[in-house]
């Protein structure tokens, strides 16, 4: 089977779970309202107005208005941008360096696998929030440092899966060929292994994007988020929280935005781990 | 079998101060020293008084060295004092003697993610399975949406909704903290119960949002099961698809759950922060989120270290699990 | 005690004053609420933070402090019209010169273990406050005290070398001690910050960490044995879930924030259950400039900057109308008050020409001012879990961004912001309050001389005519050579601008409707709370014996 069959296979497969095509749609929306922010926002989402606080959903404020008076339906789309950046680029940093451990511990095998597995075995054993809130109580909490630190805590998934597809994907005949026409072992993990098992590395990545949103919230929650003006979803709510009973627009808003938002990369991770996972397919439509 | 546990027990030695180290390291590395904050509270300390703490903490040796002296307290279960204005020793602040067992901190946070653990797995096994049976039928995608709904719910937001609902709505469930004003006033089953209708929206919550691990883990875990040859001997053997399902392929599909588990303990007690400041629980969580505000040192390097060992105890009692659910493992050893 | 810089918005009713409007009281409509005062029922008042320590002079929060004011009196007190009246001291005669205090105290109070309390305590008390090794932030007044005697069981004698205007009220602190529990003891060290045994009308019972303080009343009390047999000091750490608490009934007393007072109580269920207050507090909130940072050294900037904000949005916006604007340090409607001084009204454009002045111009057209190629960039610090200073902050971000200057906002943790930032200078602009005294004596705050680590003038401010009046100020007791001093420096901060004053806040506390006898007053509610009683109809909690 040649790679581009493989490929519209695992698409025609992919379109057919139509939970996960719909998770694909609201990413893919979602990547277009935080490229467009600046375009589509009604408002500028930090412009305090002392004439509109707390004011319902309605004609001149789609999404209503926070304590301060600012448009929540601005602030949602900004805050679109700040979620989308933190799940990328804290995955971003965890995938990478999980399969740079994962690569190196599955290709080289004994000493070097013993003790990246037993570090990450080590990484998986600490209550990784509490370190993300220590680090970020004590170094501060700009966005940067929000994502890096969830990015250096939440590697350990992936170097795993990528350890495991190396050690399988070693003995194979490809890379036997590879090396016997003297390929370098750099070249050996670079060019040839990686590019196969990069599949179960992209579902990992996009639940992890998941999880980064919520940290986000859940730092916000503690106080411990992003520093204002920056408008997360996070953070909106967080404000919902304190005005829980009066104004349900601050807490419905970005409370379903943050559910739709991982729950669609959940279901897109899902959609693709089975559309890509050969083992599943005789079963299909049993 | 002995020998095995005994192998465990052995390995968790090198990770525990893995783990000590890393935390350790991560924490002095951050800007200010230790001594700084402490000093700070008393303007008038004497210079031999801050003499003494440094020698205490030995902040003039280089870190591995300050590990190393700190591993040797740690192992007297020495955790030194707190740095805060009551100056207690960190212990007594996690497992205070003075107060009922089911006051201590670590205790409440201890049964609250031990009771949690429990639900999410009488929970997740059931759908996980049906859902693996079922698969891609309705009931599998409502089961699939609802867990997975309850994993992308905000923890705070979703226990704010339902004490609004339960505590004051309905006025069915207690809003917060682990027993009621009157507490003292009633009977002893009277308080068990008290204590327990305090538990169920921190238990709901705790274990809602990792169902969805779980219960995925399992399905996807008894599908590939499903496939196996001896399952389909067993089928072609015309024995009954509910002996096929419970009796043959649970055992085996159970196997990768328990490793599962284990490696959702370090979330469950990462997730305590959130809980316990919600409903005011007193717990682990808390004392670790007001210890690392004020930078008590002693106190995060004592949460951190006994966070490290309760997973790593949950680790080991996962692989027993795993051992008596798979005999090669036990005839292996 | 006096000047505490404040960390939350809880009840300061300690310290609190008011301008004679008493809020909006709720109507109880339950029937059978008309019985008289009974004993019995417990009053939960629920708090954010919780106390560290119950030994006033050591405890910085306000959470300690406010529990520490049921456990322990002054030799004197504030009565409700401002004047001062004795508490444990029946009475005191002063000399003609203003330098001796001979207070004489009440016999027959007992401290709770059943010790009798004695002029011993008192001077126990202040040595303790005095040593050197004593961690306190309130020593000052008592370092004015040139002599202390103690001629017998029932007479303490103070003598000062200099009139020192606050010298009554600062016998309003909480520095008494039991020295028969005490004496020769490291009063850090002991376990009575945690177990204290005081002589006031509530004595603490039990101490959950993390839970609540539980006090029972003392029957004892020398004004005679409080009505309500229990008060229990509830921690809750999250706001939002101490509300819903008020709202089942877990919490019977708590301070609100704006929004809650007038927009979340604003039902028939709360104008039926619940009785609320407000009056302003005595303390104001206000935005603190390091002088010695070199983008405020400049007098025309600090101006610019007023001019920038509008105090009167921040009073709209953050407090939902709930407090007035600040001019000085003083509060409105208050002796020392000065209302005539220079005021900055919002004129951003006025703001924009004094920075140009200063030499601030746009010249990258980046949007932020600059000067010599430093851009006009500072960070605001506050503490952590206030959201009116919080909102505050982003208001002032978002003024000044519109002329040009970039702000930071960061929240840090209580104590670390005070220990690591305030006291080491390690800042460039703070949003803080202070909780100020009835006595005007600011000399902490202002003087020049006062400008080390860990002292209150924290911003390095110094002005040889303010050190001078201060100086005046406090060593007279002729109260319109006092007014004369206070004007004049209000007068002189106002141009000088080492803090931009914000607001005056008021407080908002609400009480379940089943708790009679409260009186508002000028200084808060809570000072007559041993009087306060639930008819026996209403009790709700009986307390097992």
């Amino acid at each position: 089977m040649d790679r581009h069959s493989l490929i519209s296979i695992t698409w025609r497969r992919f379109l057919k779970n139509r939970l996960a095509v719909a998770g694909g749609v609201v990413v893919a929306a979602l990547v277009l309202v935080a490229v467009l922010a600046p375009f589509i926002s009604p408002y500028n989402p930090n412009d305090i107005d002392r004439r509109h606080i707390l004011e319902r959903p309605g004609i001149s404020h789609l999404l209503g208005t926070d304590d301060l008076g600012r448009d929540v339906l601005s602030r949602m789309i900004w805050g679109a941008r700040i979620s989308l950046a933190v799940g990328f680029v804290a995955v971003g940093i965890a995938t990478c360096i999980g399969i740079l451990f994962g690569a190196f511990a599955g290709y080289y095998g004994g000493w070097t696998d013993r003790i990246i597995t037993r570090f990450i075995d080590i990484m998986l054993t600490i209550p990784t929030f509490f370190l993300i809130l220590t680090v970020i109580a004590f170094i501060g909490s700009s966005i940067w440092n929000i994502m890096i630190v969830i990015g250096l805590t939440s590697w350990m998934g992936v170097a795993r899966l990528v350890r495991a597809e190396f050690l399988s994907l070693k003995e194979r005949d490809f890379v036997t060929a590879a090396r016997a026409l003297g390929a370098g072992s750099l070249r050996i993990i670079f060019r040839h292994i990686m590019i196969n098992s990069m599949a179960p590395v992209l579902v990992s990545a996009v639940l992890g994007i998941a999880g980064a949103v919520l940290l986000e919230s859940s730092l916000s929650f503690l106080g411990i988020g992003v520093q204002p003006p920056t408008p997360t979803w996070g953070n909106i709510l967080t404000l919902g929280k304190d005005n829980l009973e009066i104004a349900w627009w601050l807490s419905v808003f970005p409370g379903l935005a943050i559910l739709i938002t991982v729950l669609a990369y959940n279901l897109l991770g899902e959609g693709v781990r089975d559309s890509i996972d050969p083992r599943l397919w005789d079963s299909e439509r049993r | 079998m002995l020998q095995y546990l005994l192998k465990r027990l052995a390995e968790m030695i090198p990770t525990l101060i893995g783990i000590t180290l890393i935390s350790f390291t991560i924490i002095h590395l951050a800007p200010g020293k230790p001594t700084d904050i402490l000093t700070d509270f008393n303007p008038k300390i004497t210079p031999e008084a801050r003499e003494r703490l440094e020698k205490y903490y030995g902040l003039d040796k280089p870190l591995i060295v300050q590990y190393g002296l700190w591993l040797k307290r740690i192992v007297k279960l020495d955790f030194g004092e707190s740095f805060s204005t009551d100056r207690r020793p960190v212990l007594d602040k996690i497992w205070d003697r003075k107060q009922p067992l089911v006051d201590r901190r670590l205790f409440v946070t201890f049964m609250i993610n031990v009771i949690s653990m429990v639900v999410i797995l009488l929970i997740s096994i059931p759908i996980g399975i049906t859902s693996a049976t079922h698969r891609n039928s309705l009931y599998d995608k409502v089961m699939t949406t609802t867990v997975f709904v309850g994993f992308a719910m905000p923890s705070f937001w979703f226990a704010l909704l339902l004490m609004l609902l339960f505590g004051i709505s309905l006025g069915w469930l207690p809003i917060s903290g682990l027993k009621s004003m009157n507490y003292s006033s009633l009977s002893a089953p009277g308080q068990a119960l008290d204590r327990i209708s305090h538990l169920v929206l921190p238990v709901f919550i705790a274990s809602f949002g990792s169902l969805a691990g779980n219960s995925r883990y399992m399905r996807s875990s008894m599908l590939e099961v499903i496939r196996q040859d001896y399952i389909t001997v067993a089928r072609a053997k015309g024995l009954p698809e509910k002996v096929v399902v419970y009796r043959h392929a649970l055992r085996n599909a159970l196997l990768p759950l328990i490793t599962l588990v284990g490696l959702s303990i370090p979330g469950l007690i990462g997730g305590s922060v959130i809980l316990e400041s919600i409903f005011g629980i007193p717990g682990m969580g808390q004392l670790l989120f007001m210890s690392v505000m004020t930078r008590d040192y002693p106190m995060i390097m004592c949460i951190l270290t006994i966070g490290a060992v309760l997973t790593l105890v949950g680790n080991l009692l996962a692989d027993i699990g795993y051992m008596i659910v798979d005999p090669r493992i036990r005839t292996h050893s | 005690m006096k000047k505490i810089l404040i960390a939350c918005v809880l009840l300061c009713v300690t310290v609190a004053a008011c301008k004679g409007e008493s809020g909006s009281r709720g109507k109880v409509l339950s029937g059978g609420a008309n019985g008289g005062p009974a004993y019995g029922d417990t009053l939960v008042e629920g708090t954010i933070g919780e106390p560290s320590i119950l030994i006033p002079m050591l405890a910085g929060d306000s959470a300690s402090h406010s529990v520490a004011g049921m456990i322990f009196n002054g030799l004197v007190k504030y009565d409700t019209d401002l004047s001062v009246i004795g508490d444990l001291a029946e009475s005191w005669d002063i000399s003609k010169d203003g330098l001796v205090i001979t207070f004489h105290l009440r016999k027959g109070v007992k401290w709770t273990d059943g010790v009798e309390f004695t002029s011993d305590d008192v001077m126990f008390g202040f040595n303790t406050i005095r040593d050197e090794k004593t961690p306190t932030a309130y020593k000052e007044d008592f370092l004015q005290v040139k002599k202390a005697e103690a001629p017998d069981r029932y007479t303490f004698k103070v003598t000062y070398d200099k009139p020192f205007a606050p010298a009554l009220t600062s016998w309003g602190n909480l520095i008494i001690l039991p020295k028969h529990l005490l004496a020769g003891k490291d009063i850090t060290k002991t376990d009575f910050g945690r177990n204290p045994v005081g002589l006031g009308p509530y004595k603490l019972r039990k101490w959950t960490p993390g839970q609540d303080l539980v006090l029972d009343s003392n029957r004892d009390y020398f004004e005679g044995r409080p009505y309500i047999d229990r008060y229990v000091y509830r921690i809750i750490p999250d706001a939002a879930t101490m509300f819903l608490e008020l709202q089942a009934g877990g919490v019977d007393m708590m301070g609100l924030t704006p929004v809650q007072y007038t927009k979340q109580t604003d039902t028939e269920f709360f104008r039926r259950n619940f009785q609320k207050f407000r009056y302003p507090v005595f303390s104001y909130t206000h935005m603190a400039f390091n002088l010695k940072h070199p983008l405020f050294k400049d007098k025309r900037v600090r101006q610019a900057i007023a001019y920038a904000i509008d105090k009167s949005e921040i009073v709209d916006v953050v407090l939902f109308g709930l407090g007035s604007p600040a001019t000085g340090p003083y509060v409105p409607n208050t002796w020392p008050y000065n209302p005539n001084v220079k005021k900055y009204p919002f004129d951003p454009e006025k703001a924009k020409q004094l920075l140009k002045e200063a030499g601030w111009a746009d010249t990258d057209g980046d949007g932020i001012l600059d000067k010599d190629g430093r851009p006009f960039r500072f960070t605001i610090l506050t503490n952590m879990g206030n959201s009116l200073r919080m909102n505050t902050a982003t208001i002032i971000q978002w003024r000044l961004a519109k002329i040009g200057i970039k702000v930071d906002i960061k929240a840090l943790e209580w104590s670390t912001f005070v220990n690591e930032f305030i006291d080491k200078r390690r800042f460039e602009a703070v949003i803080l309050g202070w909780s100020i005294g009835l006595d005007p004596d600011q000399y902490d705050i202002w003087h020049s001389s006062k400008t080390k680590e860990k002292e209150f003038n924290f911003v390095g401010y110094s002005n040889p005519e303010v050190d001078r009046l201060l100086e005046e100020g406090r060593r007279t007791f002729d109260i319109e050579k006092r007014k004369k001093a206070y004007f004049r420096i209000q007068e002189i901060l106002a141009e000088d601008l080492p803090y931009i004053f914000l607001y005056v806040p008021d407080a908002t506390p609400i009480v379940s409707a089943r708790f009679k006898g409260i009186k508002p007053s000028p200084i808060g509610i809570s000072y007559n709370l041993p009087k306060w009683y639930v008819p026996e109809s209403l009790q709700k909690n009986r307390m097992e014996e």
